[in-house]
């Protein structure tokens, strides 16, 4: 007798042991493999994603999109609109050990700004020089007040690598990344996975609740979805609107699902080389009104989609703040469509070369706004194109119009300056008006959401009449999980954040 | 024997520079911009400009080709303009990858395409020739992908017995890197398996049917050895020849099924950065292929040279 109570006393000593330390890892399938690991010189989606584990940002985002602090603690903008004050969090560590004070604030953001190849440099091209105030405040000094600066610091821009480590592995950094986010790196297999462990030192540590976190890239959605399922993953991002169906009838899934910040749409080639300007859409704005008379953005989420998409108008969604309600998304009206296209003197059919990534979504959304932009008139010839190959006949104007999106930025001028503004580098459709243009810069002078959001206003009254781009919907950002994960809660961004979420054994 | 060795491996250098050229000059041919392409969404002019300057990728044809070769030839395959990773570095990760799915397909296969092709040239013109046949023809037919896909469902959905994808090496943990890549390797070996049965079946009936064979059953040999000492052994060398050369096209990448299973092999680092234009990664990967391709040609025809003497003049 005695001989089993000291056996059942080691048992549940060793199963309390095993318990506490038995290690929570996660393991989440990314849809592509991300590309350098290097918060200067990153420019895909996908890495942003494992940067939100190893990266700490200076300012961070809500639910509801508002910006909120992270790496700092407050900031303050002078009334002339060029100084930027930045408190930072105090006693925060980098993975190294190195203290993320001013002096590092300062030399990441030198760092984003002057390195060769850095993709960050036009994100903080305002800025004209970054000062120590104290170990905990930094100075940023504009050559001209810019607005969308703290929404640019949410992002890459704003994540703050441990000086030591940026200066002894030069343009290396990549390949072993110091910063000061909740988890540190552990290793990288190329196109195989990403692992990082929790760091203890992190700032708000107690809410981190995961051990480990193993980054899988598993390009096929359906693959992916099939790991899920199986429990080889815990967490999958991108899953495809066309399974939400399935994953909700799982018992062992859940869904989180936001609204993106970003659009999908057409963008029209008005005078982009010679596609261009003997195009059809360049010569009368209501060409262009006529095509997205035609269009039913509700039957186009209803037939690819499932109806698990949001149909828009505008280059935010209409969630967001800066959503002008007094342009509604509109329905469809082919005999405006035809009346329009009559008004503008084009011979019926218009002949359209329509470049469309090569994918089966954006094949089926093409076959879809073809055969209703027929009844109107056009003749939208669908011209299945490789996305790499489509970039450069994209930038060299061999389109007249391209189904295309924008994955979207926190700030409303990140989704429309450089896509509105005459010659800006993402204006493919060369749109040019010099009014607008104007608004554009008037709306990066002013802080105010109510001002700016009325300077977007009449950008938008015009833009939406006669610009390169017809918005037409805005997809949902789709995280599949296992039940197990506990307070997990997406953004609208698509970022997966880590802090407060649990794994039940 | 040593100067039919040393002619052949001097015949190499042409090859090799023919090929150099060949793999330089068809990635130019891509439409799309290697800056565009690693830019994304990110294009900024004079960011573009900076990236095109710092690969030389700003340079006439020729000068890229020189700078490429000569890092070649000093042992410097460049580096990965998406990764910031020496080109050396990452074939030198997926090698074994490959090489271990590659050998595991060819066992796959030769078990079942020898097995079946003899049972069915033995069994001929009965019903179990005809249904070798018809998996066979199945085998065949069947597309990579799909029946990549239908076995992840079968195996790690409904009944959890294998890892849906992905990759864990057999030094790491040797079990599970059986269980990671037996599927992989099943999809790739079922095809080949396939191809390999209607030769040995040919090759087998062939043999069945000659002089030797008949001397060897009046010689009231027992019927299994006939079979298996007299008639498949000669039966053999062409399938031996087959194996090979599936040996060489395995080790350059299963692009398709490496992308279902998530294997981290060359062929899934071909795709990414092709689509990607990471013209370095692909030139490196297909001269090592290519290399690799045509030394596995020269090792053949130095075995069939020690083995059959009637070659060697």
């Amino acid at each position: 007798m005695k001989m089993l109570r000291v056996a059942g006393l080691a048992a549940a000593v060793l199963l309390i042991v095993s318990a506490a330390r038995a290690e929570t890892t996660l393991r989440i399938g990314l849809a592509e493999d991300p590309d350098v690991l290097d918060p200067t010189l990153a420019r895909t989606y996908v890495g942003r994603i494992v940067f939100a584990a190893l990266c700490d940002k200076l300012f961070d985002i809500d639910e509801n999109v508002n910006i909120v602090p992270q790496l700092a603690l407050s900031h303050e903008t002078s009334a002339d609109g060029k100084t930027v004050t930045i408190k930072l969090r105090p006693g925060v560590k980098f993975h190294d050990g190195e203290p993320m004070d001013a002096e590092a604030v300062k030399a990441s953001l030198e760092r984003h700004m002057t390195m060769q190849g850095s993709f960050r440099k036009p994100e903080l091209a305002a800025v004209d020089k970054v000062e120590v105030v104290d170990a905990s405040t930094v100075r940023l000094l504009l050559k001209n007040p810019f607005s969308p600066l703290i929404a640019q610091l949410a992002d890459r821009a704003g994540m703050i690598l441990s000086p030591k480590a940026a200066k002894e592995a030069g343009d290396k950094f990549g390949l072993k990344p110091v910063c000061a986010g909740p988890f540190k790196f552990v290793e990288r297999v190329q196109q195989d996975r990403i692992v990082v462990e929790k760091f203890p030192q992190y700032w708000d540590a107690a809410n981190v609740h995961i051990d480990r976190v193993v980054f899988r890239p598993i390009v096929e959605s359906t693959v992916r979805l099939a790991n899920l399922k199986s429990g080889s993953l815990d967490l999958i991002e991108r899953a495809l609107a066309t399974d939400l169906k399935e994953i909700r009838a799982d018992p062992k899934l859940k869904v989180a699902a936001q609204i993106e910040i970003g659009y999908q749409g057409l963008t029209l080639n008005l005078a982009n080389g010679e596609a261009g300007k003997n195009g059809p859409f360049g010569k009368d704005p209501r060409v262009r009104q006529a095509l997205e008379a035609a269009i039913d953005r509700k039957a186009l989420s209803d037939v690819v989609f499932n109806g698990e998409v949001l149909p828009g108008n505008q280059w935010v969604s209409p969630k967001s703040p800066f959503f002008q309600e007094k342009f509604p998304v509109p329905g469809r009206d082919v005999a405006k469509a035809k009346k329009l296209l009559a008004e503008a003197g084009v011979p019926t059919p218009i002949a359209v070369d329509f470049m469309v990534p090569n994918n089966p979504e954006s094949r089926q959304v093409a076959e879809v706004i073809q055969a209703m932009a027929k009844e109107a008139g056009f003749d939208m010839k669908i011209r299945v194109t490789e996305f790499a190959t489509s970039l450069k006949e994209m930038e060299q104007g061999r389109f007249q119009a391209f189904f295309v999106g924008w994955s979207g930025r926190v700030d409303p001028d990140g989704n429309s300056y450089i896509f509105h503004k005459c010659n800006a580098p993402q204006n493919n459709g060369n749109y040019c008006d010099k009014q607008v243009d104007q608004w554009l810069d008037d709306a990066r002078k002013v802080t105010k959401t109510e001002e700016r959001k009325a300077i977007y206003g009449k950008i938008a009254e015009k833009y939406l009449k006669e610009g390169s781009i017809i918005y037409l919907y805005h997809r949902l950002v789709i995280i599949a999980h296992s039940a197990k994960l506990e307070g997990y809660q997406q953004m609208p961004d698509g970022l997966i954040r880590l802090t407060g979420v649990k794994l039940k054994p | 024997m040593l100067a039919f060795i040393g002619k052949r491996l001097l015949q190499l250098v042409p090859t090799l520079f023919f090929v150099s050229v060949i793999i330089f000059g068809l990635q130019q041919l891509l439409p799309g911009d290697p800056a565009l392409a690693m830019a994304g969404e990110e294009q900024d002019p004079e960011v573009l400009e900076q990236i095109r300057r710092q690969y030389r990728l700003d340079q006439p044809f020729h000068i890229q080709y020189v700078y490429w070769i000569g890092g070649v030839l000093t042992g410097d395959l460049g580096e990965s303009l998406r990764l910031k990773e020496p080109v050396l570095t990452l074939i030198l990760q997926k090698f074994p990858v490959t090489l271990q799915l590659a050998l595991m397909a060819i066992v796959i296969s030769l078990a079942i395409g020898v097995t079946a092709g003899v049972i069915s040239a033995v069994k001929k013109n009965t019903a179990v020739d005809y249904a070798v046949n018809l998996i066979a023809l199945w085998g065949i037919s069947t597309p990579n992908f799909w029946l990549g896909i239908m076995l992840i469902f079968l195996f790690a959905v409904h009944l959890g017995w294998l890892p849906a994808s992905g990759y864990v090496g057999p030094f790491e943990d040797f079990w599970l890197s059986l269980q990671t890549t037996i599927l992989p390797a099943f999809v790739l070996g079922n095809s080949f398996a396939a191809v390999l049965m209607r030769h040995t079946r040919s090759a087998m009936l062939q043999a069945m049917g000659s002089d030797y064979v008949r001397t060897a059953r009046a010689k009231g040999l027992a019927e299994r050895t006939v079979v298996l000492k007299h008639a498949m052994r000669n039966a053999l060398t062409p399938v031996v020849t087959l194996g090979a050369l599936e040996l060489g096209t395995l080790l350059s990448g299963a692009v398709l099924t490496e992308q279902v299973f998530s294997i981290p092999g060359f062929g899934k680092l071909i795709v990414d950065s092709v689509f990607n234009r990471d013209y370095l990664v692909v030139q490196g990967v297909t001269l090592v292929t290519a290399t690799t391709y045509i030394l596995l040609n020269l090792f053949a025809d130095i075995c069939y040279v020690l083995i059959n003497p009637r070659l060697r003049s």
